[in-house]
C-alpha cells in the first residue's frame, strides 16, 4: 500500500473511509465494507501486544459480554455468535478475559508465541471450588 | 422520527456493525472506546461526530488514518459541542428550504469531549449549546484527569487523587479540592434530559442514550471513563474498576428529566465501601498511610450524603 504524501493530500485534511458509496453503513458489515487505505481498519497495532486471547468455542455460551467490552473492536460477532478474535486490532488488554462468565472460561491470555491448537488441547477444566 | 434501534438483550446488541475501528492508538484497555461503540451502535441512524482534543481525538485521528466510519470532524480543544451545533444549525436551515438530498434521514448530533474539555476548558461553549436549545447530545469521558497531556488535574479529578500537577508526596496527599458537580450544573440549565453512564452498565448506557436520542433539544451524558495509565491499574481491570465505581456509589447512575425529575437507574445490591474503589486504583496509593487514612473516612462520608441527597431528590421530583 503506498501512502500518499503530506503535500498530496486533499486540502483540511479530509481523510474518507471508503472507497466509493457505502448507503447504510449501519446495516454493512466489516468485510463488505470498501475500506480506504485511510481507515485505521486497514491498519495493525498487533505488535503492540505482549499476550493474546485465545478463544476456545468450546466452553462458549455466546453472551457477547466480550464483545460489548472489548475497545478495540477485536471480538467479531456474527449472527449472534462468537466467531473469533480479530488478531490485527487486538492489543492484548485481557477485558475479554475478566468478563468472562464461563467456568473454565472460554477466552484465556497465552504469551504471543503460544500455539493456539496445542493450548486448546491442554485447556484448564473446571474449577470446582469457584463453582 | 426514525424508528428507534431495537436492542433487547446483549444478543441482539452483538448484531450491531460496528462503526468505531481498532487499530487505534488508544492504551490498551482504554474505557473511551467502550463507550464509544456503546453509544455509536445505540442506534442505526446517520450520525455527525465531533470530538475535542483529548485522547479520543489524538488516537483515532492519527495522520493518515481515521477510526471513524461516520461524518467525524475536530477544530479545537473547547468546541466540539459548538461543532456540532452549527452542523445540526446548518441541517436545520436546510430542511427548512427543503434543500436536504435525503430529507428522509435523521442524523444524530454528537459530540464527545474528555472531562478537561468540558469541565474546564470547554465549559462556556458547553453552556452555551445547551442555553440555545440545539438539537445535540454531548456525551463527556470522564477520566478525572488531562490524560493526553501526561495526567495534569483537570476540576474533575476528586480529593486525594496524584496528579502530575498535584502530586502527592512528603508535604500533599494529592489534590486538595473535590470534585465539580457537572451533572447538577447542566440539570441547572433545564435541558430535556441530563445522565450519568458508565461503561460496564451497557444496558443502561443503551437506554439513556435512545433515550438522549429520542427528546428534541439537548442532552448532556457524563460517562466514567477509568483509565488505566493514570489511574495505575492493570489494562485488564478496567471494567472492574468501572464495577467498583458504580457499586461503591462514587459514581451513581441516574438521570434528569427537564431539569427536576431525578431516577436513579442503577441500584447496587451489595453496596461496596469506597475504600475497595480506592485501593484497587494507584493514584490514591498514599491514602493508604496513617496519616491520610481521615481523608477516606471523609470521602466515605460524601458519597453517603450525596447518595442520600440523590434519594431524597428522587422522592420528592424536585
Amino acid at each position: 500500500m503506498a501512502k500518499k504524501g503530506w503535500d498530496e493530500f486533499e486540502i483540511g485534511a479530509m481523510l474518507r473511509t471508503f472507497d466509493g458509496k457505502i448507503d447504510d453503513i449501519a446495516a454493512t458489515r466489516q468485510e463488505d465494507r470498501a475500506y480506504s487505505q485511510n481507515s485505521s481498519y486497514t491498519a495493525s497495532v498487533a505488535d503492540w501486544r505482549l499476550i493474546k486471547p485465545i478463544f476456545n468455542k468450546d466452553y462458549c455460551i455466546d453472551c457477547q459480554f466480550c464483545w460489548v467490552y472489548c475497545p478495540d473492536v477485536s471480538i467479531i460477532s456474527r449472527d449472534k455468535k462468537l466467531i473469533g478474535v480479530d488478531m490485527d486490532h487486538c492489543k492484548g488488554c485481557g477485558i475479554c478475559v475478566e468478563v468472562c462468565p464461563t467456568n473454565p472460561k472460554s477466552l484465556l491470555m497465552f504469551p504471543e508465541q503460544a500455539d493456539e491448537e496445542t493450548e486448546i488441547a491442554s485447556w484448564p477444566k473446571k474449577d470446582e471450588e469457584e463453582a | 422520527m426514525s424508528e428507534m434501534k431495537k436492542i433487547k438483550n446483549l444478543k441482539e446488541f452483538s448484531t450491531s456493525a460496528d462503526r468505531f475501528e481498532g487499530a487505534n492508538l488508544l492504551c490498551p484497555g482504554c474505557a473511551h472506546s467502550i463507550i464509544v461503540r456503546e453509544v455509536l451502535n445505540a442506534t442505526n441512524d446517520d450520525l455527525i461526530l465531533s470530538a475535542s482534543t483529548g485522547c479520543l481525538e489524538v488516537c483515532t485521528a492519527v495522520y493518515p488514518y481515521t477510526s471513524w466510519d461516520a461524518s467525524w470532524i475536530h477544530i479545537g480543544f473547547e468546541n466540539s459541542s459548538t461543532a456540532v451545533a452549527g452542523a445540526e444549525s446548518m441541517y436545520k436551515a436546510l430542511k427548512k428550504k427543503g434543500r436536504l438530498k435525503q430529507p428522509d434521514r435523521n442524523p444524530k448530533f454528537v459530540s464527545f469531549a474528555g472531562d478537561g474539555a468540558s469541565y474546564d476548558i470547554g465549559f462556556q461553549w458547553i453552556s452555551g449549546c445547551m442555553e440555545r436549545g440545539h438539537n445535540i447530545m454531548h456525551i463527556v469521558l470522564d477520566n478525572e484527569v488531562y490524560a493526553n497531556t501526561g495526567g495534569q488535574r483537570s476540576s474533575s479529578t476528586p480529593i486525594g487523587s496524584s496528579a502530575t500537577t498535584s502530586p502527592a508526596g512528603r508535604v500533599s496527599y494529592g489534590e486538595k479540592r473535590n470534585k465539580k458537580d457537572i451533572v447538577s450544573i447542566m440539570a441547572a440549565h433545564n435541558i430535556p434530559y441530563v445522565a450519568q453512564v458508565a461503561p460496564n452498565k451497557w444496558k443502561d448506557m443503551v437506554k439513556k442514550i435512545q433515550h438522549g436520542f429520542a427528546v428534541e433539544g439537548p442532552v448532556f451524558i457524563n460517562a466514567v471513563s477509568p483509565c488505566t495509565t493514570e489511574w495505575k491499574f492493570d489494562p485488564k481491570d478496567t471494567m472492574n474498576i468501572a464495577d467498583l465505581a458504580t457499586d461503591s456509589l462514587v459514581f451513581p447512575l441516574y438521570e434528569i428529566i427537564d431539569g427536576h425529575e431525578l431516577n436513579i437507574t442503577y441500584r447496587p445490591k451489595n453496596i461496596v465501601p469506597v475504600e475497595e474503589y480506592l485501593a484497587a486504583q494507584g493514584r490514591f496509593k498514599h491514602l493508604f498511610k496513617d496519616e491520610y487514612k481521615y481523608l477516606i473516612k471523609e470521602w466515605q462520608e460524601r458519597v453517603d450524603e450525596k447518595w442520600a441527597y440523590l434519594q431524597r431528590r428522587e422522592e420528592a421530583r424536585v
